[in-house]
């Protein structure tokens, strides 16, 4: 049914990401998927890297750390946006045509205030606007 | 393997090539807290928030008391600290030359291999609208006659034996064409090399210790070869919580000063009246159209605006250099730089000065003003000017801006000059400040439609400082993260807003220049230090 996973990463968030990851391989195990991480990252210093080549060799490591499916190789690609706080939306649906990928998995977080007043879901936006299939796990 | 690629499709330049990344134990967001979904630094956010909330609930409750105070305060440090300002102009004008033509030149910002993100055209729109904006809206007319008719009228000399006219230098009293260059230079002077120098300097710091050296995009990072790793502590907490300041009250009197001109050209208009209630709605209305532009982003709202601000500024400079005394002024663009060359050093003579009212009230003022304004445009400048050599880039910060005063200058003011002089039409010398554009305007075909383009563009330059500062306050406030929630931009923008609100009630021109001048004089102690940061942080790197 589907192919190709791409799946969202904050790199520096991981600690939240267990569910999606889990359920992004469960998925890519049943279907015979191989997964595509993504990540966006600012051209700025950032917690992770130092620049957005270091970036994209970390993204790299652990794309290669997580398993694949029997047969299927994982890869990563990153993405370095001028303003990520805004343009996460637009880099990701990009990501979403350019990897090819049919179903995307997302971690999201429970709305916190900010969110509730400003909107920053960046999974229902992807909902809404992606021709793709989308997996929201909070 | 990993595919990476930037967002508008083209290949992130990999490697970067080799650039000396400075190690350090600490982890850009590690002092930050995550409040209501926020992510802020502790505790810069804090403090800079709170005394910014103070500050507006104190103006506003002493209102009628606290504007002699911003005075006096504008006045003890301008005519105290005069030769301080203008000494720190100067230094930094040789420390930018120094750059272009020593072999520090050849450092790429971003690393070796880095490539450009934006092309010259939006680079130089951005840099231009945040660097000068509604400034030169609302002195572009105001300060060529202002220095023209003071030098005119010469040197008046008091029963102290101090000076009480405001000519710069000796003045050229009876003289109209020695007036006409003396006043050029003078305008230019204040619009010219030293203030981009002041941004250039600025910009090239934080550009170099975020993207050559991997430290976060903070104003502490310049510091970090002085400091060390104690500049994640209270050292860095105290420049980064006045440079929170510096830009705030800095964007606040630009606020301020627009919202005055957009009220005038209102009034000339529409007939809205001239007061501090058009004034409060005029900076509401536009605060929340810079909302707007803040959740569009960086591509999506300041690069657009500062495009549209400088087409607009073409189509109006234009406009009136054919519309108006078009041979005349194109003779004058040689003539006034000529002026602006042999009067340079004089100007910038920091002792010894006996024109006291134009050095202290105009001189030191701006260069307070343009120091409390280069956080904010140097980090704005330094977010975009990825991928350039410093060569490249000081040149650029430093000579197409000036060039483009030089010629701005000339149109605005050469043409009202040429009014008062040629015509007898003295209806911009005689106007108010923030009238006197319109005044030139009145003497020009389309002038209805001139008008309206200026107070277009007084506006969008407004909109478009007021969002490009949330965006580099918020950067300071979140520890140098750029992806912090945009809710935290949404209320600096507001406050940006209130701020300029508080100050115009609290004492109107006066105290939004007094704040100015207040948050500039320690910054630019801090800056005269960054020079020498810059400098060892460059002969570090390594070079094309």
């Amino acid at each position: 049914m589907f192919s190709r996973i791409m799946v969202p990463v904050d790199l520096s968030h991981l600690d939240q990401l267990d569910k999606a990851l889990t359920t992004s391989e469960d998925l890519a195990r049943t279907f015979g998927a191989e997964i595509v991480y993504v990540s966006v990252t600012a051209e700025t210093p950032t917690a992770i890297a130092h620049n957005p080549t270091e970036f994209a060799q970390k993204l790299d490591a652990f794309a290669a750390s997580r398993p694949a499916a029997p047969g299927k190789t994982n890869s990563a690609k990153s993405y370095t946006a001028h303003d990520p706080a805004i343009d996460m939306d637009k880099t990701l649906l990009k990501a979403i045509e350019e990897t090819g990928a049919d179903l995307v998995v997302m971690g999201t977080h429970k709305p916190g205030i900010a969110d509730r007043f400003w909107g920053s879901h960046h999974g229902s936006d992807l909902a809404s606007h992606s021709g793709v299939s989308v997996f929201l796990v909070r | 393997m990993t595919d990476s690629s930037s967002s508008d499709g083209e290949a992130i330049p990999a490697p970067e090539g080799p650039a000396n990344i400075i190690e350090t134990d600490y982890e850009i967001g590690q002092n930050n807290v995550q409040p209501f979904g926020l992510d802020i630094h502790n505790p810069v956010f804090a403090i800079s928030g709170l005394s910014v909330v103070a500050f507006v609930i104190i103006t506003l409750a002493f209102q009628n008391s606290i504007g002699p105070v911003f005075t006096s305060l504008r006045d003890f440090l301008t005519s105290t600290f005069d030769w301080f300002f203008l000494l720190a102009g100067n230094i930094f004008v040789l420390v930018c030359l120094a750059l272009i033509v020593t072999p520090l030149g050849k450092v790429r910002i971003g690393g070796r291999d880095a490539t450009p993100d934006y092309g010259y055209a939006g680079w130089f729109a951005m840099l231009f609208a945040a660097g000068m904006g509604i400034g030169l809206m609302f002195y572009g007319v105001s300060e060529p006659i202002s220095h023209y008719s003071t030098s005119f009228g010469g040197i008046a000399v008091g029963e102290n034996g101090m000076r009480t006219d405001w000519a710069p230098l000796g003045g050229a009293e009876g003289d109209e064409a020695a007036a006409h260059a003396l006043g050029m230079a003078a305008t230019i002077f204040h619009w010219g090399l030293h203030p981009w120098a002041i941004y250039a300097v600025v910009a090239l710091s934080l550009a170099l210790f975020a993207y050559n050296k991997g430290l976060p995009l903070t104003v502490r990072s310049m510091f970090y070869p002085i400091f060390g790793e104690r500049v994640w502590g209270w050292p860095g907490h105290v420049i980064d919580i006045l440079a929170v300041f510096a830009t705030l009250f800095g964007l606040a009197t630009s606020l301020g000063v627009g919202a005055q001109q957009a009220n005038a050209g209102l009034n000339y208009l529409f007939g809205i009246e001239i007061g501090t209630t058009s004034q409060i709605v005029l900076i509401a209305l536009i605060t929340g159209a810079a909302l707007v532009s803040v959740l569009r982003g960086l591509d999506g709202g300041v690069k657009v605006l500062s495009e549209v601000n400088l087409i607009m500024a073409a189509v109006l400079v234009l406009f009136i250099l054919f519309a108006g005394p078009t041979t005349t002024l194109f003779g004058d663009l040689a003539e006034n730089i000529g002026a602006y060359a042999t009067e340079l050093v004089p100007l910038s003579n920091p002792f010894g000065r006996e024109d006291t009212n134009f050095s202290q009230g105009w001189t030191a003022f701006y260069w307070a003003w343009w120091i409390s304004w280069s956080p904010f445009v140097g980090m704005f400048i330094a977010r975009v000017s990825r991928g350039r050599t410093v060569r490249e880039f000081v040149t650029c910060v430093l000579i197409i801006p000036t060039a483009v005063s030089i010629l701005w200058m000339t149109v605005l003011g050469g043409t009202a000059l040429d009014q008062l002089i040629h015509q007898g039409f003295t209806g911009a010398q005689d106007a108010a400040l923030e009238l006197k554009l319109f005044e030139m305007l009145t003497q020009l075909p389309w002038t209805w439609i001139a008008s309206l383009l200026s107070i277009v563009l007084v506006i969008v330059f407004f909109v478009t400082s007021s969002d490009s500062g949330s965006l580099v306050i918020d950067t300071i406030t979140a520890g140098g993260k750029v992806d912090a929630p945009v809710a935290q931009r949404v209320f600096w923008a507001t406050f940006e807003g209130l701020v300029a609100i508080a100050l115009l009630i609290g004492g109107g021109l006066g105290a939004l220049q007094a704040m100015a001048v207040s948050t500039g004089f320690p910054f630019a102690i801090v800056l005269l230090i960054a020079c020498y940061a810059l400098i060892k942080g460059l002969m570090d790197e390594p070079r094309q």
